[in-house]
């Protein structure tokens, strides 16, 4: 196991009568990717501008590398990288220009120049180097506003909503780069309202809803949480019911019924073994089915889950 | 100390940078000010009568250079409030630079423009027969003065900027810097608008910086006596001040709220 580098204790922040963060608790581990992943609202960019030093918060402590977010403010900046939701680059100068001014500001002298090069070929803006940012592409500019968070090579490299906005191509650009800042040891927290995008990026997730984290793990085993893959099967209508009873009783576990959708769906509990042993109960019947498929359940439905007022989650047992 | 002022130079030669980059910009910014100059010396100025006699171009050229000092406090609003927006006000922030050296980054660019500005105007005014009479020690003190009012309008553009963003707000500060400008001064003698007005006109820190900068050239005042002919120097130098002292804590309280 690795150590991590980001450990958070309770982290809380109220705007007036807005609990923005509300007992919020994070460790991330070092050179891994983690993805924070809510609905508008959550507390996710208060928490990334809270660890940047950026907000105070009204209590709780959070810490990078051993150093106080609150009370080390300096050291913490020393140690990090942000890309806001806001692209944080001059418009009018260069990709390298920027790159440059940034480097200098971190002390970084003439080597400013021989670092911003490096990194517009890492991030592939070479043929854009010496053009206004005003020009670039949105994949570009936060491509370049990555890059600009990373010319001393942060412990932590902070992503606010990395690709809200951008075009699909824009958005396959930005993965890229963050999957290329995963080699270079730096540990990445990324915010996102996009459940793909977690799973696609992240090694672990957290999953965030009212200032607070309400779920944590893999990608593999939040979707677990949910029960697992279910098979579906569209068949004609009159023969719905039939068909429920009868796989109820060969498969011993109840079966949901959409007449809407003339859709069956059951808990394949067994994984590809019960699509198998539906598909016999079928034949047996001599009940064809217009489609059937196993369907593992999307970091969407485990977000709904969690997120769903308590109510619904009773109800939908009930029906079920 | 010396970090911090290294840091604020290079944020300063951003700004630089960007003249070099989009000329466009202040070169229509100071034509703007050229213009009024040659719209008030020529199409108006030969229907103002200067109080106290002279010519009317005399009197308006060291008030046209205050405007252009006050005219300024736009610059500083939208660049602060530009950079609030677009988040790199939060990288600076995220980044181990101090906060001075953002805020000393942002004076010293529109000090250099203001510099930049007082150059061309007085190079404009000596073209359309504008004379300087006095010695070098009190042009120097006039230049002084002229810049030292913007450079406390410098805190009141921060502090601007920092409180109040987006387009809408800048639109309002380049609507009000009109009547400010104009209820001074600058263009026509207080003595000859309505009591009230010219009250309002002379207590103007920017009619302040402007008969300082009169007396300073050696040009015509515009007035013979009262409080601020008698005392021109003393309080544009004093008027400054006050806005310094109550502007420069206002811009670092909203600096530091920005972390609220």
């Amino acid at each position: 196991m690795n150590t991590p580098t980001l450990v958070v204790t309770d982290l809380r922040k109220r705007y007036g009568e807005t609990r923005a963060l509300d007992g919020f608790s994070l460790s991330v581990e070092a050179a891994s990717i983690h993805g924070l992943l809510g609905p508008n609202g959550a507390g996710k960019s208060t928490a990334i501008r809270a660890l940047a030093t950026l907000t105070a918060t009204d209590s709780g402590v959070a810490a990078i590398d051993g150093h106080d977010v609150a009370t080390a403010g300096t050291r913490v900046r020393e140690r990090i990288g942000l890309v806001g939701q806001a692209t944080a680059l001059d418009e009018i100068l260069s990709g390298r220009q920027n790159l440059v001014l940034f480097g200098r500001l971190l002390n970084l002298g003439r080597m400013a120049h021989s670092r911003a090069t490096e990194l517009l070929e890492q991030f592939e803006l070479t043929d854009a180097a010496d053009k206004p940012v005003s020009g670039y592409s949105g994949g570009m500019k936060r491509r370049l506003d990555i890059a600009a968070a990373l010319i001393l090579t942060p412990a932590v490299l902070f992503l606010d909503e990395p690709t809200a906005g951008l075009d699909p191509r824009g958005r396959n650009e930005v993965w890229e780069a963050v999957r290329r800042v995963k080699g270079t040891g730096t540990t990445v927290l990324l915010t996102t309202q996009y459940l793909d995008e977690a799973d696609q990026l992240a090694d672990r997730i957290s999953i965030m809803d009212h200032g607070r984290v309400i779920a944590e793990g893999r990608p593999s085993e939040l979707k677990r949480q949910l029960g697992g893959a279910r098979v579906e099967l569209v068949i004609a209508a009159e023969l719905l019911d039939h068909c429920a009873r009868t796989l109820e009783a060969v498969i011993g576990s109840p079966v949901d019924v959409d007449y809407d959708n003339r859709t069956l769906s059951i808990a394949a509990g067994a994984g590809s073994q019960t699509l198998i042993d539906i598909v016999r109960a079928l034949d047996n019947e001599s009940i064809d089915a217009d489609d059937i498929l196993l369907r593992r359940p999307t970091l969407d439905e485990v977000f709904l889950a969690l997120t769903a007022p308590s109510t619904d989650n009773a109800s939908e047992k009930e029906s079920a | 100390m010396i970090a911090t002022l290294k840091h604020g130079w290079i944020i300063t030669q951003r700004d630089l940078l960007h003249w070099v980059k989009q000329p466009a910009g202040p070169i229509f910014g100071l034509m703007f000010f050229v213009m009024l100059l040659l719209m008030f010396g020529f199409l108006f100025g030969g229907a103002i009568e200067v109080p106290g006699g002279g010519d009317y171009i005399q009197f308006l050229l060291p008030g046209m250079l205050a405007l252009t000092m006050m005219f300024g406090v736009e610059n500083t609003m939208q660049a602060m409030s530009t950079d609030a927006q677009r988040g790199i006000t939060d990288r600076f922030r995220s980044m181990p630079i101090g906060s001075a050296a953002i805020v000393l980054g942002r004076s010293g660019a529109d000090m250099a423009q203001s510099v930049l500005g007082l150059a061309i105007l007085v190079g404009g005014g000596l073209l359309i027969g504008w004379r300087i009479d006095a010695g070098p020690a009190a042009v120097l003190a006039a230049i002084a003065v002229l810049l030292w009012l913007r450079f406390a309008l410098l805190w009141v553009g921060i502090f601007l900027g920092l409180m109040f963003r987006g387009p809408g707000a800048t639109m309002a500060v380049q609507v009000l810097v009109w009547p400010v400008g104009f209820l001074s001064n600058v263009f026509v003698a207080p003595e000859t608008m309505p009591g009230w007005l010219g009250a309002v006109a002379e207590w103007n820190p920017v009619s302040a910086t402007a008969t300082a900068a009169r007396q300073l050239f050696g040009n015509p005042t515009g007035a013979t006596e009262g409080l601020l002919v008698e005392n021109a120097v003393l309080l544009a130098v004093a008027w400054p001040l006050v806005l310094t002292a109550v502007f420069l804590p206002l811009s670092a309280r909203a600096y530091r709220t920005l972390r609220k």
